[in-house]
């Protein structure tokens, strides 16, 4: 069943367009993986459909579940179970990471029309989904992201993901930065979300995440288009070759 | 010196002065007597600043200037039941109180005085009457009228105010509350209160000045605190400012601080039309540390103004100072924060932040830091900040769901809660927490 569809998307911000026409669609069950160099849009894409207001729309639409997703407010995407694991989590200071938590999953559960958990029911669950990405509960207690090191946001944005459950999780370069053992916890933790009711987008600059996460597909994003797309063995011959042979073979010039 | 103002504005205050005279019947040769009289000649020479005075350059006074706030003379205390003072009381009825009602002390709201701990918990007019030697070695000491036409109104006019001495050595768990309570049954009045505060060698307090109002209407509170700390003395004091928001409030604390004693200021100021809190800290003893902190939040077409000066008198004192501000609607704010490093004062530590959120295009803030250095070996850092909210933070709330009011004053609330999280005292903290959430979702209009 189809989940996210999108036609000819075109965005960019200050007025230079960086998506140049994507097309790309994603069903129920299944992960692909968004490769490119630095600058092709990878990042922008995530943004857009998470709904950063920074990013113009400027040509074509992107359903999800059938809807408008562009006519929806983050806020509203998020309710209505998109996620996106950001490349840089933000940190703030002076909002405490399990209130701030529990306010964004009971907003989500409220959309479902679920019972709002109390605060006992949510700190169970909190435990639980913990152990999945081996988090320090320390760090619960503590502001939103602030003085986490690099991994322990990725881990926290897994986290959160986690408990918010989304059916489609966006993760923004969440393997950049990480060490392989952290790597290897974040990958662990994606693949215990994975469900056959949910779908995961990639995105990535690398091959070595996609030796724990495997994706169904693989598409190669170059100068805003995707130029390519393929089954797992695509992003060998990527970590092989480098990203120029797609390009002379698309005819981009970048 | 340019000639000042004596105009009509302050015309009204002079000729009240002898009706006011007459009142104190039989007064007339005593200390404190003289003391008005040479209060009420400075202010009709001083006048009403006008922002030409660089003191009030940012904060015109001239709507308050105008009315004739008339002093209350009588008072019925029974027109204010319990139940409505009980919910001033920050949740907590055992805590030592004295309150006030349009100026005057009640002594059925207050507590039973009980000198068990040998603190000294009175009225300041009772204390006048039994000419205290606390009055006399102390009164007008700290806060002088000669510079400021709002002390010297305060000094010629006050009526009443409380008088707290902690005696040596005496630690005291449980803070003490100055409740003043304005009920507005009466349009445009003033009341003047004045306290006077005495920690002496080696105790430890925590004071709780509130001012509050019944109903929403315009009145002037002129208030004028002196604080002595005598040697190694430690006390915070809490200021929290809720008065309506017609209400004019000008606010003046004055501090002495003798050797290795330690001073913190909490001021909140939530209510109000037109505040001025004025705090000047004179750090006179070596080894004294004082630490300030500051919250204001701006709405509507409300003017709150903090005026503090910190006076580094002898060497190896300690200043810290942080004052946020959150300004929406039309209001407006003014920080200024004076800091004086004296000639001797060498190995002065003086650390000052002012930080201000502007929620609308409409809000504004004037924020200086005045440093005035005359020793070598300092160490004196400022900073100041203007901004709006967080764009990055608020889109990552609300790509977690969450709505984008929420997401807001979650992030306001952020900003400001750290201030009150320095409050010691844990129901008044949480109090002022509640009262805030409350407010932040008015700070928008």
């Amino acid at each position: 069943m189809q989940l996210l569809e999108i036609n000819n998307l075109h965005a960019g911000i200050e007025g230079n367009e960086i998506l140049k026409g994507i097309d790309l669609k994603v069903n129920i069950g299944e992960v692909h993986a968004i490769m490119g160099p630095n600058g092709s849009g990878k990042s922008t894409l995530a943004q857009v459909l998470a709904g950063r207001e920074s990013y113009a729309v400027t040509e074509g639409g992107v359903l999800y579940e059938g809807k408008d997703l562009l006519a929806m407010k983050p806020e509203e995407r998020a309710r209505e179970g998109i996620f996106m694991a950001f490349q840089y989590p933000v940190e703030i200071p002076g909002v405490n990471n399990t209130y701030f938590l529990k306010a964004a999953l009971n907003a989500i559960r409220k959309q479902k029309g679920i019972e709002e958990l109390d605060a006992m029911e949510f700190l169970k669950l909190v435990k639980q989904k913990g152990k999945l990405v081996e988090m320090d509960e320390s760090l619960l207690n503590r502001s939103v992201n602030q003085g986490f090191s690099g991994g322990e946001k990725k881990r926290n944005e897994i986290f959160q993901m986690a408990i918010l459950e989304p059916k489609l999780a966006i993760l923004d370069e969440t393997d950049s930065g990480l060490d392989i053992d952290a790597l290897r916890i974040v990958a662990d933790g994606v693949n215990k979300l994975r469900r056959k009711d949910n779908a995961v987008i990639l995105v990535t600059h690398y091959q070595r995440l996609l030796n724990y996460i495997v994706p169904d597909l693989v598409h190669v994003l170059v100068d805003g288009q995707i130029v390519k797309t393929g089954t797992k063995e695509l992003a060998l011959e990527l970590e092989d070759k480098g990203y120029d042979w797609v390009r002379q073979e698309a005819g981009v010039n970048a | 010196m340019a000639a000042k103002n004596t105009d009509q504005k302050s015309e009204w205050y002079i000729s009240n002065f002898k009706l006011f005279e007459k009142s104190l019947n039989g007064d007339g040769a005593s200390e404190v007597h003289s003391l008005r009289r040479a209060a009420i000649a400075r202010f009709s020479e001083l006048g009403f600043p006008t922002t030409h005075d660089e003191e009030w350059k940012y904060t015109d006074i001239s709507r308050l200037a105008k009315v004739p706030f008339k002093s209350v003379l009588h008072f019925d205390p029974h027109s204010v039941s319990d139940q409505t003072i009980e919910q001033f009381l920050f949740g907590n009825r055992r805590w030592q109180r004295v309150v006030f009602l349009n100026g005057h002390h009640s002594s059925g709201f207050s507590s039973k005085s009980s000198s068990a701990q040998g603190v000294k918990i009175e009225n300041l007019a009772a204390a006048l009457k039994n000419d205290s030697n606390f009055v006399r070695d102390h009164l007008a000491h700290y806060a002088l009228f000669n510079e400021d036409p709002f002390t010297a109104l305060s000094t010629a006019f006050f009526k009443d105010g409380a008088l707290v001495v902690i005696p040596h050595g005496l630690i005291l768990e449980e803070p003490i509350h100055l409740l003043f309570v304005s009920d507005g049954n009466e349009d445009e009045f003033v009341t003047y209160p004045r306290n006077l505060i005495i920690a002496e060698k080696n105790s430890q307090a925590t004071i709780i000045e509130s001012y509050v109002s019944l109903k929403d209407n315009r009145y002037f509170t002129n208030a004028v605190t002196e604080i002595v700390l005598g040697e190694n003395a430690v006390l915070e004091h809490e200021k929290i400012q809720l008065e309506s928001e017609s209400a004019y409030h000008v606010g003046t604390l004055h501090t002495s601080q003798s050797r290795n004693s330690s001073f913190v200021s909490n001021s909140i100021s939530f209510g109000g039309s037109l505040v001025r809190n004025n705090i000047r800290i004179v750090l006179d003893g070596e080894g004294a540390e004082c630490t300030l902190n500051g919250l204001y939040v701006g709405t509507e077409k409300r003017l709150i103004d903090n005026h503090t000066a910190i006076d580094h008198a002898k060497p190896n004192c300690t200043s810290h100072e942080v004052y946020k501000g959150i300004l929406g609607g039309k209001s407006k704010g003014v920080f200024n924060g004076k800091i004086i490093v004296r000639k001797d004062a060498q190995k002065t530590d003086a650390k000052q932040t002012n930080k201000n959120l502007i929620l609308s295009d409409d809000a504004s803030i004037d924020t200086k830091p005045q440093l005035e250095i005359f020793a070598n070996d300092v160490k004196c850092t400022h900073g100041a900040t203007i901004g709006q909210l967080d764009d990055e933070a608020m889109f990552y709330l609300r790509s977690r769901g969450i709505g984008l009011e929420e997401a807001r004053e979650m992030l306001i609330y952020a900003f400001a809660s750290d201030v009150i999280e320095r409050i010691l005292p844990e129901p008044l903290r949480e109090r002022l927490h509640g009262i805030l959430h409350k407010r932040l979702g008015r700070s928008r209009n």
